[in-house]
């Protein structure tokens, strides 16, 4: 690997170490973040909202962001810094959420400047969050037949409709919302507005999943307001905006991690101590071993192609063809991380709820139907693999998607 | 495409464009119509010497340019687009590797200058039974004679020297043997691929410690590692051509009215390609980059280049000949030819079950 090391740069690592000590509690050393708990349900402690502030007031918690928003306005390799500072304190990142991973990266590219102005510093202190507008009940994978209304009322638009998987609505202090601004054309005829989730015309409904509970909801809109200058971009506009938004969404949904994403052991761990080792050192189930080595040998290229595409989007001139097949090929292998722990964990692995059954064999289950989602949201396996079909191998498309 | 130097850049240019002047597929089945008693072009061979190719990775003072494996890997990938056949991979690559990285100074002076030039070809001869096992060795140095039978040589008919695995006391060591020597004899294997093999008798063959290499069963596997990343850098090409083709076929191909590759079964099954490519891609980069770099993690990253590419280079082969349908199936068709090159080069240093073993047991299961 290259060397980052420059003089400047270990100045600012140790900056970073010092301000981390002084400044991020123990008492939430090696502790998750309370964000990406599914349910939020209890307020922050006084230690988290400290922390909160004050990575938000340094802006290190979106770190390449302009500092004129309140990002960071770090390069890479200082936000590399930052990022394993953390890590090595044991300290999570407290600003996240869809407004830093989505919205804000969007905003920061297509909104005017009052609207980063007002928009991106809540984002990068942790103070607003924001839920996602998009998908309906008619309106999955063919996203662009969406009928949520806005209609022009001179300086604000009327709302009307219905929208579904609005993840985190119940939680969520703002909207970024696909609405349909002109009936008479599809694709040309949706705009991109904002507007207050806390508001008469909007109304919230979590929806249980397989899972148990789940942090997706409907949301109805029965004459919401969206004040003007909350129009993002030009008027029927709105598609090009929401197409961008998903790459960020996308990219973020991979779950390159490589565990099940809740932080318990490596399937290759469970497996040895739910299915023992023969007396040759191998795992004592033949057929299980061949699966697993498989799916742990393709999450690796996967993980490779990660740092490939990064890489080569930084010293070539075009963008890497690799991103484009990242979404499909991370959350499959993930989901078949979640059906192999399940079966390494045989009757254990199919506890529901209650003291017969550890934490990490309930939290398998669970998160094996979540995982479900995966191939789901954010563009469907099989609408991923039309855009490949058809964005990089240049495919007749018979769909007319965009 | 990894972040390549101005040297590599340059070398991957050159290597496609003689690809495509002068070693286009029409080559390669017109040796094999001609059964070419080595399985390659000599003609073309001397060209890509002259290049300065069989001495990519070999060492400036004993002829070579140095280059390392990523830079040889991009030529072989080149060559492995058109299925060029020659013995770069068993004689400037693993035969090479070997005497890098195992021979005495003496050893290094005598062969690798000829080996770079291309005036000399030397061949691995490990194996002793259907699939790659080179832990079981039954061939053995005794008292100065190197008794044994090797199978699958790759490039054995051509080869003026074998890099002989053998046990001596119990341990496995590698021998140089020049296949003029009294006792070696061989017979060619005629192959699906229609490269280059045979298999290879020893009969006490004369050894001394001037022609054994340094390093043992450890120095084995690293040239086995060496070879099986480079095999894979030409299984890469190979499998992305045989995937352009037939992407082209299914742009072009027209059934009910429409090209077929407007019917979603098959850009499903484009796109899934796509995927194992591209990830194949970055396994096959990683490989050779470790291997450059002397990483620790070296094996089990060309384990899983070897293993990946091997179930890539399977299915792209397998679906190039059903998606061309009839045509496919035909010999004036070059989607055989890919066909049976996927196999052989799947089956040389080891299958992909070989390397998901062997992964497997690096990771402790």
């Amino acid at each position: 690997m290259a060397d980052f090391g420059g003089t400047d740069l270990e100045a600012f690592r140790a900056e970073v170490r010092s301000w981390v000590e002084a400044n991020f509690p123990a008492s939430l050393k090696g502790k998750p973040n309370p964000m990406a708990r599914e349910e939020r349900g209890s307020e922050p402690t006084p230690d988290q909202e400290a922390w909160r502030k004050a990575v938000g007031a340094k802006g290190w918690g979106t770190p390449t962001w302009p500092a004129e928003y309140g990002g960071g306005g770090l390069s890479g390799a200082q936000a590399r810094i930052v990022q394993g500072e953390f890590a090595r304190a044991g300290a999570y990142n407290p600003i996240g959420g869809m407004g830093v991973m989505m919205f804000g990266p969007t905003l920061l590219e297509y909104g005017t400047e009052a609207q980063k102005q007002e928009h991106i510093p809540p984002i990068c202190r942790g103070e607003i969050a924001w839920c996602q507008g998009f998908s309906e009940p008619g309106a999955g994978s063919d996203l662009a037949s969406l009928q949520t209304k806005a209609e022009d009322k001179g300086d604000h638009f009327v709302i009307n409709g219905q929208k579904i998987w609005t993840s985190g609505a119940q939680w969520a202090d703002w909207c970024f919302c696909l609405v349909r601004t002109d009936t008479s054309k599809k694709h040309e005829g949706i705009s991109f507005v904002l507007f207050t989730m806390h508001q008469p015309g909007v109304e919230v409904r979590p929806i249980p999943l397989i899972a148990g509970s789940s942090p997706f909801c409907e949301t109805f809109f029965t004459d919401a307001r969206a004040e003007k200058k909350d129009l993002v971009g030009p008027l029927n506009g709105g598609w090009t905006i929401a197409k961008r938004l998903l790459q960020h969404e996308r990219s973020g949904l991979t779950g390159a991690g490589g565990g099940l994403g809740s932080g318990g052991k490596p399937i290759e761990v469970l497996a040895k101590e739910y299915v023992g080792l023969d007396d040759q050192g191998r795992l004592a189930d033949h057929d299980l071993r061949t699966r697993l080595v498989t799916n742990a040998m393709n999450m690796r290229a996967f993980q490779q192609t990660a740092v490939r595409a990064m890489v080569e989007a930084k010293g070539n001139a075009s963008p890497s063809s690799a991103t484009s097949i990242m979404k499909n090929a991370g959350t499959q292998l993930i989901q078949e991380r979640h059906e192999m722990a399940l079966e390494i964990m045989g009757h254990q692995g199919l506890g529901w709820e209650g003291d017969a059954f550890k934490a990490d064999e309930l939290a398998a289950v669970r998160g094996w139907l979540f995982g479900k989602a995966f191939t789901i949201f954010g563009g469907s396996q099989e609408v991923q693999s039309n855009i490949v079909s058809k964005r990089i191998l240049g495919l007749p498309d018979l769909t007319q998607a965009k | 495409m990894a972040v390549l130097t101005e040297e590599q850049s340059m070398l991957r240019d050159a290597a496609k464009s003689w690809v495509q002047e002068k070693s286009p597929v029409t080559a390669f089945r017109k040796m094999r119509d001609s059964g070419a008693e080595l399985g390659y072009d000599v003609a073309a061979w001397n060209e890509m010497a002259e290049m300065g190719w069989a001495g990519v990775i070999v060492p400036e003072e004993y002829g070579g340019s140095n280059f390392g494996y990523l830079s040889l890997g991009l030529v072989l990938e080149e060559l492995g687009r058109t299925l060029t056949a020659s013995p770069l991979i068993a004689s400037g690559l693993g035969a090479a590797s070997a005497l890098i990285l195992g021979g005495s100074e003496e050893q290094k002076q005598a062969w690798l200058p000829k080996i770079a030039d291309g005036s000399a070809v030397a061949a691995l001869a490990i194996d002793e039974g259907p699939h790659h096992r080179p832990e079981k060795v039954d061939a053995k140095v005794e008292g100065g004679k190197l008794s044994g039978k090797k199978v699958f040589v790759l490039e054995g008919m051509a080869a003026d020297l074998f890099v002989v695995s053998a046990k001596s006391g119990g341990a496995i060591e590698l021998y140089l043997v020049k296949a003029d020597a009294a006792g070696v004899s061989r017979s060619k294997l005629s192959l699906a691929d229609s490269r280059g093999a045979a298999n290879v008798t020893f009969e006490n063959v004369a050894v001394s410690d001037a022609d054994k290499l340094t390093g043992g069963a450890a120095l084995l596997d690293k040239v086995l590692d060496r070879a099986r990343a480079g095999l894979s850098a030409e299984m890469l090409g190979a499998a992305l051509q045989a995937f352009e083709v037939t992407l082209d076929y299914l742009k072009t191909r027209v059934q009910f009215g429409q090209v077929i590759g407007s019917f979603q079964a098959l850009q499903h099954r484009a796109a899934k390609m796509f995927t194992e490519l591209e990830l194949s891609r970055s396994a096959v980069e990683a490989a050779l980059t470790a291997i450059d770099n002397d990483a620790p993690d070296t094996a089990e990253l060309v384990s899983l280049a070897k293993a990946k590419m091997g179930d890539t280079f399977h299915l792209v082969s397998n679906e190039m000949v059903q998606m061309h349908g009839g045509i496919g199936m035909t010999d004036a068709h070059d989607a055989g030819f890919y066909l049976k090159r996927a196999r052989a080069a799947e089956a040389a240093f080891g299958n992909q079950a070989f390397h998901r073993d062997r992964y497997a047991r690096i990771q402790g299961y």
